[in-house]
């Protein structure tokens, strides 16, 4: 299996990459530290008069939901980065399986999803967070943000080869992820919207996401269950049309 | 084909209405370097591309080591090594990993890719800086750590694209002594170049193409019997090149370039040192003195001015 192999190279690639850039490490993890302490202490006592529920345990799952879609978006600044500096055509001039360097790139990403995803849990503990479903809940729920933030690295995959150029992938990867993040119930609850933005924020993936994260760290969610079948069909969906899309870019690049 | 390691035929590709290659053909024999000389903008990158499956052409057909590369792109692969024009590193790892992990890409085992990575490393003087991210080398570390990237795999062939434009003389001369180094380990090479004297150098025959044209073909002796002899130069004041220009041009077969800003004028010989007393001789029946003039070896300007002359049929 070479195409296995070569999976596992470039994934060790982009995975030395994002943990040695300096910028991306504080952009990743510093920055939604940042979020988590802003939004818990400044949204937190207007919201404590609302909800039996401490903020922080409502805040927490948005916010990790939240991180990990802004991750995603790296995916597609890296990769435009690579076809900037050369480093695509060099691979691609290499015998490798040619969804090698986007796979390796997606998983990479993921993987540092994961490191900042464990931060991010280490802080919401220490500011009071505690899930209560038990361990296997807690796990599933990580491994659904993960997945989450996986699907959505395909479709930045697809924006970073299309836009090719890493600074205006940032400013579009802000453009579709922030209305997505705050048109949801990340931070406060869609009820509190106004009636056609309920709509949008109902149905939205984030919504789901952050929805079932609830269910399965602090329960209480109001069919909960269905938010954890609804995020995997959107995580099925997601992968099953954009990643097929990002190959087919990518095998393109010699026309 | 059998002798021939690359061959392209009548290789045709547009970038929208652009003709970047027509009908460009070329062989490059087993275990010789063969050049290709051209200016900026030639087609020098698109041809050493669909050759190195990064571009399909429109038209035209591609051998590599035998492997029709337009119908088995995956196949050649593995037969050849290609280091681009832009040194293409990648800057937060190390030489050494990268060329390990490249090593590992071309399916060598971990232990062949960790010995071929030493090798390499010493070959093109990095060992000392093996371990530091290559967003720490110089920019002609860099290319060396390129070449060594494509070097990884003993591939057969290996394309290079301009791989000492940028590099000052000492480390250019010591590229030229690695490539004649690989040449007599039996690779065959095709490399780009802006430069006449360096494929004077390297190469056992050169093409040179230009606006997408093959123009020329030949080993380099041959080219420069069909280029003429040397240039003379002369550099004069500007309200004097005119009238000398006139004059030397009753006189000489060639073309007589003037470059206004720089205040030179260009004339290609045929016997070198005769021509240059014969126009030094012109200007002084005119009474015109010349700031400087001498005689220089053609450069790739006067290649270029030499061929379109002998196509207009202006010999
Ligand atoms: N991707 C592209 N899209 C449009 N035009 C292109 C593209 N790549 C190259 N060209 C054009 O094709 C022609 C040949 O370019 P090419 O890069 O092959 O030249 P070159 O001989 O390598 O030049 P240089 O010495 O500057 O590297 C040029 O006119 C260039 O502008
Ligand atoms: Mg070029």
């Amino acid at each position: 299996m070479t195409g296995l192999s070569d999976t596992y190279q470039l994934t060790k690639r982009s995975v030395k990459r994002n943990f040695r850039l300096p910028q991306l490490l504080v952009f990743s993890s510093i920055q939604p530290v940042i979020f988590l302490l802003l939004f818990n202490y400044v949204f937190g006592g207007a919201f404590s008069g609302q909800s039996s529920e401490s903020y922080i345990n409502f805040l927490l799952p948005g916010i990790l939901a939240q991180t990990a879609l802004f991750g995603s978006i790296q995916t597609g600044v890296g990769l435009a980065e690579d076809l900037n500096k050369g480093a695509i055509d060099r691979l691609r001039s290499l015998p490798i399986a040619r969804y090698a360097v986007l796979l390796g790139r997606t998983l990479a990403d993921a993987t540092r999803n994961l490191f900042v995803l464990i931060l991010m849990i280490s802080v919401g503990y220490l500011l009071g967070f505690r899930a209560s479903e038990g361990w296997m809940s807690f796990i599933s729920a990580l491994a659904l943000v993960l997945l989450f933030a996986y699907a959505f690295s395909w479709v930045s995959a697809n924006l970073g080869m299309l836009l090719k150029d890493s600074e205006t992938v940032q400013v579009a990867g802000f453009l579709w992820v922030f209305p997505m993040v705050f048109a949801s119930s990340v931070f406060v609850p869609v009820e509190t919207m106004p009636g056609w933005l309920q709509a949008f924020a109902n149905n939205q993936p984030v919504t789901q996401v952050v929805n079932a994260v609830r269910h399965l760290t602090r329960g209480g969610v109001v069919d909960g269950s269905d938010y954890v079948w609804i995020t995997l069909a959107w995580i099925a969906g997601v992968i099953f049309v954009f990643a097929p899309l990002a190959v087919y870019q990518y095998r393109k690049f010699n026309k | 084909m059998d002798n021939n390691a690359i061959l392209a035929k009548s290789v045709s590709r547009k970038y929208g209405s652009l003709l970047a290659l027509d009908k460009v053909s070329l062989s490059a024999e087993k275990g010789k370097v063969t050049a290709l000389l051209g200016p900026n903008g030639a087609g020098k990158t698109t041809l050493i591309k669909t050759m190195t499956t990064l571009l399909v052409p429109d038209k035209g057909e591609i051998f590599v080591d035998g492997i029709d590369v337009l119908k088995n792109p995956d196949k050649v692969r593995s037969h050849f090594g290609l280091a681009g024009q832009f040194a293409a590193i990648d800057e937060y790892l190390t030489g050494r990993e990268s060329l390990e992990m490249v090593g590992r890409l071309y399916d060598l085992s971990i232990k062949e890719a960790k010995n071929r990575a030493k090798e390499v490393l010493e070959k093109l003087g990095l060992t000392s800086a093996a371990n530091r991210q290559a967003k720490t080398y110089s920019g002609g570390m860099r290319r060396r750590l390129d070449l060594g990237a494509s070097l990884v795999a003993y591939p057969k062939v290996l394309f290079l694209d301009e791989p000492t434009t940028g590099l000052d003389p000492r480390t250019r001369f010591q590229l030229w002594d690695i490539i004649r180094d690989l040449v007599k380990s039996g690779t065959t090479i095709l490399l780009t170049t802006q430069y006449l004297d360096e494929a004077d150098a390297l190469a056992d025959k050169i093409y040179v193409i230009d606006k997408g044209k093959m123009i020329a073909e030949g080993t380099s002796e041959q080219l420069k019997k069909s280029l003429g002899k040397d240039v003379v130069e002369v550099k004069l004041q500007t309200n004097q090149i005119s009238k000398a220009k006139n004059l030397i041009s009753g006189q000489f077969k060639s073309r007589v370039e003037v470059d206004e800003l720089t205040r030179r004028m260009r004339i290609r010989t045929v016997k070198g040192g005769d021509d240059l007393l014969k126009v030094a001789n012109i200007l002084k029946d005119a009474r015109i003195k010349p700031e400087e003039i001498g005689l220089h070896r053609p450069t790739l300007d006067d290649v270029f001015l030499a061929i379109t002359d002998e196509k207009a049929g202006k010999k």
